[in-house]
């Protein structure tokens, strides 16, 4: 029961996808423009993250290692397919808010992540775990940001006025603005924390202050700039100017 | 006819813009935009995959899903397509068009993770879009990431020599110049 409840705090905190990993930014920044739009995609992806986690590690000695990559994403896909066809039968309001975030959770790099980096690994019952885990420490994350951006670009939380009427709503919070703004606050607390970590000697290498930063140490298999440096490392393509300064990144 | 898809080439491409306003494929256009040639390399290479994607998908959802009676798969069925067509392109332009394959090739695998293909594919679906409205659309919202992406690499290339406090250093300020962007992007709006 140890190891399930390491997996649990793990994905929470440890290793949090958003703030800590920095993995999946496409839907966090598009969805969070309310605390319960944050909600809604962070349970649905950890729904879909559970599923596909047990589902994988049950099949990890039967999926051949070349064709693996296809193999889970189909494997995603049907489930991120069951989930919308759910969704869209039972709670039609999210599905509306959500739209079209809800089928592009098969391209999240989380999912394929905790695939190839977990659950093709470990056996069953952790791979479920890790998957609730790492669902709930974003779900966790994306019900902060929103409910930031609420707050401020709205006045509200979770629907419910909670600063009084002289307060003006600053409605760029809640548009596509906003959310580069909320996430460089955020990126910049990272460093920060990173930093002051550094100094007192901690190992820090674990924060990823922006995707592809780290990519050696980067557990997104998913990530486009793992290919990008394999590619790049290969001497044969390296005949295009600049292609170096991007793998110091 | 023409009217139309002049409207959905101005909306898809500036007022919607795909990275600014509808946040798809935000990995490549943070990570491969600190140089101008890079990101018009990337941008070159979006806007012929995403092209040639909303096609082959238009024409297998109008003539396989549809027809069958499947469409609930269409996630499915879109994203093996896209991997497929993007290591086809790769092995067809390394054979036969190599001055084209080493300008566009090492950006062609980072392409098939990136959202914003399988996002076209299923928005021409959401929007009910023929085949041609659906290149259409697909041409335009790529044309739109790479004109963000080299603003943001002429912007970073600039940004380089500025003195920037240490915490705000690498990501944080690229996200702030990214949302600056998106501020000036909301004035298309008022264009249709």
């Amino acid at each position: 029961m140890n190891s399930v409840k390491e997996r649990l705090l793990n994905g929470l905190i440890k290793e949090n996808p958003t703030f800590v990993l920095m993995l999946g930014m496409c839907p966090t920044l598009a969805v969070t423009t309310s605390a319960i739009n944050g909600l809604g995609m962070g349970l649905t992806t950890m729904v879909v993250l559970a599923l596909s986690n047990t589902f994988i590690s049950l099949l990890r000695n039967i999926i051949p290692g070349k064709v693996r990559i296809p193999a889970f994403i189909v494997v995603i896909a049907s489930f991120v397919t069951m989930v919308e066809l759910l969704l869209e039968g039972f709670i039609p309001t999210l599905y509306d808010a959500l739209g079209i975030y809800i089928p592009l959770i098969v391209v999240n790099c989380i999912i394929l992540g905790r695939a190839e980096s977990f659950a093709s690994k470990n056996p069953v019952l952790v791979s479920l775990f890790d998957g609730i885990g790492m669902g709930l420490g974003f779900s966790f994350a994306l019900t902060c940001i929103g409910a930031v951006r609420e707050l401020i670009g709205a006045g509200t939380l979770f629907g419910i006025s909670i600063l009084p009427d002289s307060y003006i709503p600053c409605t760029i919070f809640i548009m596509a603005p906003g959310a580069f703004f909320v996430l460089a606050a955020l990126t910049a607390i990272q460093n920060k924390v990173k930093i002051a970590g550094e100094k007192k000697g901690k190992d820090m290498s674990k924060i990823q202050s922006g995707c592809g930063n780290d990519c050696l140490n980067c557990s997104d298999t998913a990530c486009t700039k793992r290919f990008y440096d394999e590619k790049a490392q290969n001497p044969e393509s390296k005949k295009i100017n600049g292609e170096e300064d991007e793998t110091n990144a | 006819m023409l009217k139309e898809l002049l409207i959905i080439m101005i909306s898809s491409s500036l007022v919607s813009n795909v990275v600014l306003s509808q946040f798809l494929g935000l990995c490549p256009f943070l990570g491969v935009s600190r140089k101008t040639n890079t990101a018009s390399g990337m941008g070159v290479a979006v806007i012929f995959v995403i092209t040639l994607a909303s096609a082959v998908a238009g024409v297998i959802y109008k003539y396989v899903l549809v027809p069958l009676d499947i469409t609930y798969l269409q996630t499915i069925v879109f994203i093996l397509v896209i991997a497929a067509l993007v290591q086809f392109v790769e092995m067809f332009l390394k054979k036969y068009i190599p001055s084209l394959y080493e300008s566009l090739g090492v950006y062609l695998p980072l392409i098939t993770t990136n959202c914003a293909v399988l996002g076209v594919a299923l928005t021409n679906v959401q929007k009910e879009y023929g085949i041609l409205e659906g290149v259409v659309n697909g041409f335009a919202t790529a044309v739109g990431f790479t004109i963000s992406i080299i603003i943001l690499a002429g912007i970073r290339e600039k940004m380089e020599y500025n003195d920037i406090p240490e915490s705000f250093k690498g990501m944080p300020i690229v996200l702030v110049t990214a949302g600056l962007m998106a501020i000036a992007f909301c004035g298309f709006s008022g264009l249709l």
